[in-house]
């Protein structure tokens, strides 16, 4: 048997625990198929369950304490000076916004709404897009688009230039400095440390398990399964509360979905959010590799009208 | 100075499109704000990674054009009495691997198709480094003085050489 057929079959098995572990409430139908196929796997979450009670933030710190950076001191001096050290790891504790050591964290509002108050706890990672900017814009190949629809950085080939939070319409890579490859390479000249977020506990997944912060909640915010699927429940799920969504076309379409008993715009405009803290917003969020696909075509188009030019030159030239 | 091949147009095209491609590639590494160089009047936009990514785009278009349209014209007309030197072998050779890798980062860039993380970096090593080496052999055939690509074959006699661009 092929290491591939063995994963597969691990994790369809994995997957298949799981859904008899949870009662089937956090996977969908199909799921076990889709991950064994490699497919897209997304998250739908239903905000008019979530209390905030954290137990996903924990679960998610510990899953992945493993992954959290060690970083060497004194850190390598920078040159030139602009360039500022992001040194997380004397606040290691920190849980009101996304760190190095923090992936998911949890933004809870008050929002009047349709005559009656809505408390909101909405938690926020990675939303895992689909055409990722970071994945795709990252000069090193270092974030990262798998199969499976997620998203991750590589420790060991990011240099933490934090490019790839730039071009997030969320922000959410978070820097370490002191710790990966630079060190080895031009630590005062090239790179700054490591840029950590959401796996969407890819390792898990692997394994046939479940990511952590949808195992451990104890109201089943969270349900994981094949991207289509997730957004078919999505939509039904917001039709039956008359509420809304956020992920399905946001910077393109992502593998994170909400479904809201408010409307999004309200939510964003009662955050507060600091999207450049750690502290997303859920405003719009248009396709930022949006032109790139349009010009697409316009790499078939060069090259033949090249072709064209250069014929119609030489026929010119013979006549 | 041996007499160009190719039109006025094409080498202007050649040497502006080489020159944004090499500007804006460089620019999709975060270097360009660190070292200050976008703090120059008008080269701020140096540091928008979006801004110089659309530029490589828009410049790697007549680039891939014009390089078609020279494989073209050498095949059927320039080749004729006139032959590859070395450097200009050396460069025609990266530039195809640097089109190729690079219209594979292209489709890598769409939804619709999906490209393997390993093969991803993969692309974006071989671009990366093919680039660098370009500019080396660039910067090689100028110190050399033997810019042309295509110099007069042994059978034409004249031993001169002609410039594409």
């Amino acid at each position: 048997m092929s290491d591939t057929t063995r994963a597969s079959r691990q994790s369809r098995r994995g997957f298949l625990q799981a859904l008899g572990a949870m009662g089937a409430a956090a996977v969908l139908p199909g799921t076990a198929e889709a991950a064994a196929r490699r497919e897209e796997l997304a998250t739908l979450h239903d905000l008019s369950r979530c209390i905030g009670c954290g137990a996903c933030v924990t679960a998610c710190r510990e899953t992945n304490a493993r992954k959290h950076p060690n970083p060497q001191k004194p850190f390598p001096k920078m040159l030139p000076n602009r360039v500022k050290v992001s040194d997380w790891s004397e606040r290691r504790d920190v849980t009101d916004r996304l760190t190095p050591y923090n992936w998911l964290t949890i933004q809870s509002i008050s929002v009047e709404h349709a005559g009656r108050t809505h408390e909101i706890h909405i938690p926020r990672r990675c939303m895992h897009c689909q055409n990722p900017p970071c994945a795709n814009l990252c000069p090193w190949g270092a974030a990262r688009k798998q199969a499976d629809g997620i998203v991750r950085i590589e420790d060991d080939a990011c240099m933490g230039g934090s490019k790839c939070r730039s071009v997030c319409p969320w922000m959410i890579p978070q820097r370490q400095t002191g710790v990966g490859i630079y060190l080895d390479l031009l630590p005062s000249l090239a790179g700054n440390g490591v840029m950590f977020k959401c796996d969407r506990c890819y390792d898990r997944i692997e394994q046939g398990q479940l990511p952590a912060c949808v195992e451990i909640c104890p109201l089943e915010v969270q349900k994981i399964g094949p991207r289509e699927k997730i957004v078919a429940r999505a939509h039904e799920l917001a039709e039956r509360m008359g509420g809304y969504l956020y992920g399905e076309t946001e910077n393109g379409g992502t593998n994170t979905i909400y479904v809201s008993p408010v409307p999004f715009e309200k939510l964003d405009a009662a955050l507060d959010a600091d999207t450049a803290q750690g502290r997303p917003h859920l405003g719009p969020a248009p396709d930022r590799l949006g032109l790139e696909q349009k010009l697409a075509w316009a790499f078939v188009a060069a090259p033949l009208a090249g072709l064209a030019a250069g014929l119609r030159a030489g026929r010119k030239k013979d006549a | 100075m041996p007499k160009p091949v190719a039109a006025r147009w094409f080498r202007i095209v050649y040497g502006l499109s080489v020159a944004a491609l090499a500007i804006s590639g460089m620019a999709q590494m975060p270097i360009f704000k660190r070292y200050y160089l976008a703090d120059i009047p008008g080269l701020g936009w140096l540091a928008h990674y979006f801004v110089t990514h659309h530029v490589h785009y828009f410049a790697a278009l007549p680039f891939l054009g014009i390089t078609i349209y020279a494989f073209v014209r050498y095949l059927r007309d320039w080749r004729r009495g006139m032959r590859l030197s070395a450097l200009g072998l050396a460069r025609a050779l990266v530039v195809g691997v640097l089109i190729a890798s690079g219209v594979l980062r292209v489709l890598k860039n769409r939804p619709d198709l999906f490209f393997g993380p390993a093969l991803v970096q993969a692309l974006d090593f071989v671009h990366l480094g093919a680039a660098v080496l370009f500019g080396l052999l660039v910067l090689a055939a100028v110190l050399a003085r033997r810019k042309p690509y295509l110099v007069a074959s042994a059978a034409a006699g004249s031993g001169g050489g002609a410039h594409l661009g």
